[in-house]
């Protein structure tokens, strides 16, 4: 089962005190390669908390484990913290502004169980070897 | 033994915090403990002791490992990357000092750079907005002492600048605040319940990305004329209260980060913000100011703005600076292909970027100044490790209400190791060389 959510990024303070202790550092993956959900769409979703998910966009693919929300209730807005991972997916169309659009990103959410939650800098290297889906 | 260095400047976030405290050994080449600063900006201090720190550059192989380099070889390489590209992007300036931004500048109009910094992809659209219709502003130490009534409008200081409600705007006691944070009205503007709205008297839960039609329908409250039922998910009763509120006190400030200037609508929502600012002046004394983010990215538009007239998204390539944001901007150069080299300095566009440029920099030469190991530094073919501004040299940064604040240096960096600006000194003298100038 597939969801449709709306997408948004922005800060977290574990995204930065994981970032400033190295974005190579487990930590880092544990704080941005995660998706935010309200647990109204958990349910549409049919996973558990802690669920690996593949997160689908226009724009790109990437795999994060599903979390509660720690913001919320926001249902039918998705949170994934700065980052490469939401870099993946977000609309990098800036409109003449300069600007990509972090923020309001239509993405389809499906659970993929198997699937790894890449490192940053794997998730990086790879993407621009062409070896991620 | 041990010695404290006391009013320590916070080299993260825009809030410039200039009241840490940290424990360093005798000799100042050990940084022990840090006092008073957030937990990121803790981390960062932190941090610049790792065991596993990088300390000599390194140079990509063909078989993608890394060979240590020295820094010689390092300063070859950028200058005639530097020297030999007809356009190359020189990104970043925002976690360095201004001395360093201000060298760099002279190596960018030497080889007709383009020169952008991290506003590009932060508050570059509100910079846009400004040139639009100008920005009615203050410093943060009046938000202190004056300001009655907070608007936070996108942005999330409980995360992203973590003591910014402590020192200036919701709880301190000011001169004319003597209340502190009973004495205030504290208003959110978020489409998530985020921590900061958790301690707001009010939070409009607002639909993402219909930020331009509330600001709209601020701006018609204010005048008492007639609203629709909802608007951008708001009923219209929470909207004439938020609007009375703001009227109500003696100094209203809206702060305002990501979430309008990353959403469509991008500068033209600035545009509003500051419009509501405007109006609200007809009533009580009102200012706004962009949340900025990295500690120094002010500083690189306040040292462009004196060198080039622009304060982002400079382009130097035709021997005069030029500034076209949709044109002269980082990722729109990257995504059309048209740079042919890349350096980065005070910046991580690897973890920052769409992925789509983050590609193009993989695919270009390219040269990473920069102290941690990052995803840029895994696409780039040089990565030089330099020390961390604010902690191992001090140097000149601007608070994000364009106050310049000196750092200071605190401990040694590791030895041998260079900062930035002496390494982009080196890189300069090499260029002339080059260029035989």
């Amino acid at each position: 089962m597939a969801i449709r959510v709306n997408l948004i990024t922005g800060r977290t303070i574990q995204q930065g005190v994981s970032m400033e202790a190295g974005k190579e550092k487990p930590a880092y993956t544990a704080a941005c390669g995660i998706i935010e959900l309200d647990p109204a769409d958990f349910k549409k979703l049919g996973a558990f908390r802690n669920t690996t998910v593949r997160v689908t966009s226009q724009y790109g693919s990437v795999v994060v484990k599903a979390v509660e929300a720690t913001q919320g209730p926001h249902p039918g807005v998705a949170y994934i913290p700065m980052g490469p991972w939401a870099n993946r997916v977000i609309n990098p169309n800036t409109y003449s502004t300069g600007m990509p659009t972090f923020k309001g990103t239509p993405v389809t959410v499906e659970v993929a169980k198997n699937e790894p939650v890449l490192d940053s800098l794997e998730l990086v290297r790879k993407g621009c070897r062409g070896e991620l889906a | 033994m041990t010695k404290t260095v006391t009013d320590v400047v916070c080299p993260f976030c825009g809030t410039l915090c200039d009241d840490l405290e940290v424990v360093v050994s005798d000799d100042g080449k050990k940084l022990f403990e840090v006092y008073n600063a957030c937990a990121i900006g803790a981390e960062k201090f932190l941090h610049s002791q790792a065991a596993d720190r990088l300390t000599r550059p390194r140079m990509r192989q063909d078989d993608g490992s890394w060979k240590e380099i020295s820094y010689d070889e390092a300063i070859e390489y950028t200058a005639r990357m530097l020297a030999d590209a007809k356009k190359p992007l020189m990104y970043g300036w925002s976690s360095t000092n201004c001395e360093a931004q201000a060298v760099g500048s002279e190596i960018g109009e030497m080889v007709g750079a383009v020169m952008d910094n991290t506003a590009t992809v932060c508050h570059g659209t509100s910079l846009i907005a400004v040139q639009d219709i100008g920005i009615p502003s203050c410093t943060l130490g009046e938000v202190k002492n004056r300001a009655d009534r907070i608007l936070f409008w996108g942005c999330n200081p409980a995360h992203a600048h973590p003591r910014h409600m402590s020192r200036y705007s919701i709880f301190p006691r000011g001169f004319f605040t003597g209340k502190g944070h009973t004495g205030r009205k504290m208003i959110v503007v978020d489409p998530r319940p985020t921590d900061t709205a958790r301690i707001a008297d009010v939070h409009l839960q607002i639909e993402q990305g219909r930020d331009y039609e509330l600001l709209d329908a601020f701006r018609v409250a204010f005048k008492g004329e007639k609203l629709p039922d909802v608007v951008a998910g708001i009923p219209k009763e929470k909207i004439y209260e938020a609007a009375d509120m703001l009227k109500s006190g003696r100094f209203a400030i809206i702060f305002f980060g990501m979430g309008v200037t990353q959403s469509l609508g991008k500068n033209h929502n600035i545009d509003a913000a500051i419009a509501v600012t405007r109006d609200l002046n007809e009533y009580t004394k009102a200012a706004i100011m962009p949340m900025r983010g990295h500690y120094n990215v002010t500083g690189s538009g306040q040292v462009w703005g004196w060198l080039f007239g622009f304060p982002y998204a400079v382009d130097l390539s035709r021997g005069f600076a030029r500034y076209n944001p949709g044109e002269t901007t980082s990722n729109d150069l990257l995504r059309r292909g048209e740079v042919d080299a890349v350096f980065v300095l005070g910046s991580d566009p690897g973890a920052h970027f769409p992925f789509s440029s983050v590609k193009e920099i993989y695919n270009l030469p390219s040269v990473a100044v920069e102290p941690h190991e990052t995803p840029t530094t895994e696409v780039c073919k040089v990565h030089v490790p330099v020390a961390f501004v604010g902690v191992e040299v001090g140097g000149c940064a601007y608070r994000m209400d364009n106050v310049p604040i000196e750092t200071r240096k605190v401990v040694e960096p590791p030895e041998g190791m260079l900062t930035d600006e002496e390494f982009l000194d080196r890189v300069l003298a090499r260029v002339k060389e080059i260029k035989g100038v």
